[in-house]
């Protein structure tokens, strides 16, 4: 499994970056390649502000369908458009192409106590 | 199996071809509406030989029960005893009518009230309906009967329904529609309800729990009592989802077990035919504090003749008419067929057979959760580098077998979920077991073997991925 060692990454498989003052947000190689291949993602709205643990989106495989969880309270700031025409983009590029969500975070604390890239490879790799 | 892909009937099509020759018309000849006449509407033009043939071709085609083995778990695909389609073909209940009234109809009425009882029995409720007409539906009816009754006692906020994460997809989807809010609870190691994480999510916003038991992992709940306690002691009460009745019919009663509705399928556990899109009936039972909230009409038995009736508090109809009655004959006479010491047979073989095929498959495969298992258990796919439960599974088309569900319970990954249920003898569970084998082996030696596989079938691989974003739904010449 591939993981990005300049972010931080939730217990439910999603990661995120700080970029500038904005943090971005997309979910790990290890959840695309659960999932198998991606047919769907469902984004918010820009300038919805959503807490901590509630879903940000859906993302949809052939396999199943899951909620997407907000790793940091914040409000959206930008959408990746390119994953409504190439939802593969996750499959493909799940750390680059394959983020989701930017958004300034409301409580950067929350971002600290995410999981380190070596401590979520250990949670992860128990799967 | 004639591996000939069939061509659809528009390609078979000739124009001017039919496949009766009408007599001359002897009334005068009406012109029709021009407004009503569609030029688009292009329909096959074909004889009759060329329809036969290929309707014929295409019945030869369909995996079915009747022809091959069907392994998919949580669907409990045993075999429908012909004695029941005898009995659903004889012409006093074929040609029945709902509209003939109570008083002409009173044999069907009869026999459903007679299946209530008996259904009522296995479970120990106190009253069922029939009217649900699939599984989920009996959970929409069930989940519906709990938020009303929270209602009639003046406490609306009740909304949250705790669901473990290891439930049938659809227990979430039923709780939207009914308006509630889920909560999920999450496993522990063993595959249970994380009692820490339930005790937790009780507060006064519970209006109950979906518990399905055995759970999807194949495993009986072993603090079933417990969790049924914590929620009823919270103002909660319990749903059951009987999709896995399976393993403990004519053993444990739900209601004993804390349980206050729950659902059956007749199209899985009392054998009537299912997997062609039903019809099916995913009846009701309810302990005595739902019991009023029934969907309706119920029978009753008034004196000497039966008659439908709503229950005191229903949450009305949930179905046209009074359900799916050719599949309630046919689970009546299986019900009769086997009574209640056949019943717990049923269950105890459904258990026998699936412990012993865990007990093969598990020394090629990893299984999830290596304690006893009930009637299924979930094994993992993963057997070789590069080689994933979705390659398993089309291989497995390839030795005639239908494969079992796959990557569903969400929580085991690369999951393989198998059902034997009674019906099958051990030599069609060695021959399953040995394919399974086989292919592990052939997983190691030639991957792509798997990777390409179906290869005896009329089409190979699906594309999943255009089939679900760009499909294609209708015909398009």
């Amino acid at each position: 499994m591939d993981i990005d060692k300049n972010a931080r990454y939730a217990a439910s498989h999603e990661w995120a970056r700080k970029e500038g003052s904005d943090f971005v947000t997309g979910i790990s190689d290890h959840a695309q390649h659960s999932l198998g291949d991606i047919v769907f993602v469902e984004l918010p709205a820009v300038g919805k502000t959503i807490k901590k643990g509630e879903a940000f989106g859906v993302v949809e495989s052939v396999k199943a369908a899951s909620d997407l969880y907000m790793p940091v309270s914040g409000t959206i700031t930008a959408v990746n458009d390119a994953l409504s025409g190439d939802p593969a983009l996750v499959n493909r590029e799940p750390y680059a192409g394959g983020w989701m969500i930017k958004y300034t975070a409301a409580n950067p604390s929350e971002f600290d106590v995410m999981l380190s890239p070596e401590a979520y490879e250990a949670e992860a790799g128990k799967e | 199996m004639n591996l000939t892909p069939e061509p659809l009937a528009y390609e078979l099509s000739r124009p001017g071809r039919m496949g009766t020759v009408l007599p001359a018309c002897d009334v005068p000849e009406t012109a029709l509406p021009k407004n009503l006449l569609r030029a688009e509407l292009s329909l096959p033009e074909l004889d009759e030989l060329t329809v036969v043939r290929h309707f014929t071709r295409l019945s030869q085609k369909n995996f079915a029960i009747d022809t091959q083995y069907y392994p998919l778990g949580s669907c409990t695909m045993k075999y429908n005893p012909k004695a029941n389609e005898q009995a659903a073909f004889h012409p006093g209940w074929r040609n029945a009518h709902p509209l003939a009234g109570d008083a002409h109809n009173q044999g069907a009425l009869e026999l459903m009230y007679r299946l209530q009882d008996s259904l009522a029995a296995t479970g120990g409720f106190s009253a069922v309906s029939l009217q649900p007409a699939a599984g989920a539906h009996g959970e929409l009816a069930g989940v519906l009967m709990i938020r009303e009754y929270h209602r009639s006692r003046g406490q609306p906020q009740r909304r949250t329904m705790l669901i473990p994460d290891s439930a049938h997809g659809t227990n979430p989807a039923t709780c939207a529609m009914a308006g509630l809010d889920v909560v999920t609870i999450p496993s522990d190691a063993e595959g249970g309800v994380d009692m820490d994480a339930l005790r937790a999510a009780c507060d006064d916003t519970v209006a109950g729990i979906m518990i399905t038991n055995p759970s999807t992992l194949g495993l009986f709940e072993r603090n079933m009592e417990a969790i049924a306690k914590l929620v009823h002691d919270a103002g909660g009460l319990v749903y059951g989802d009987g999709a896995n009745m399976n393993a403990i019919a004519g053993i444990v009663l739900p209601v004993e077990l804390g349980v206050d509705v729950m659902h059956y399928n007749l199209h899985k556990t009392f054998s009537t035919p299912h997997g062609g899109g039903g019809p099916g009936v995913g009846m009701v039972g309810a302990a005595p504090v739902l019991a009023p909230f029934l969907p309706g009409p119920v029978v009753v038995k008034k004196g000497d003749a039966y008659a439908f009736e709503m229950p005191a508090k229903s949450i009305g109809r949930l179905k046209s008419f009074y359900g799916n009655f050719g599949v309630l004959v046919r689970a009546y006479a299986y019900v009769r067929m086997m009574g209640a010491d056949g019943m717990r047979r049923m269950a105890e073989n459904a258990v026998l057979n699936a412990n012993y095929l865990k007990h093969r498959v598990e020394k090629t495969y990893k299984v999830k959760y290596p304690r006893r298992c009930m009637h299924e258990f979930v094994a993992m796919g993963d057997v070789a580098e590069g080689i994933r439960t979705l390659d398993i599974a089309k291989r497995l088309i390839d030795y005639g077998f239908h494969p079992p569900t796959i990557y569903f319970p969400l929580i085991v990954p690369e999951a393989m979920m198998i059902e034997p249920t009674e019906t099958e003898s051990k030599e069609t569970l060695d021959a399953f077991a040995e394919a399974l084998e086989r292919i592990a082996a052939e997983a190691r030696t030639e991957p792509d073997l798997l990777h390409d596989a179906p290869h005896n079938t009329p089409v190979g691989r699906l594309d999943e991925v255009a089939a679900a974003r760009c499909p294609i739904l209708c015909y398009r010449g």
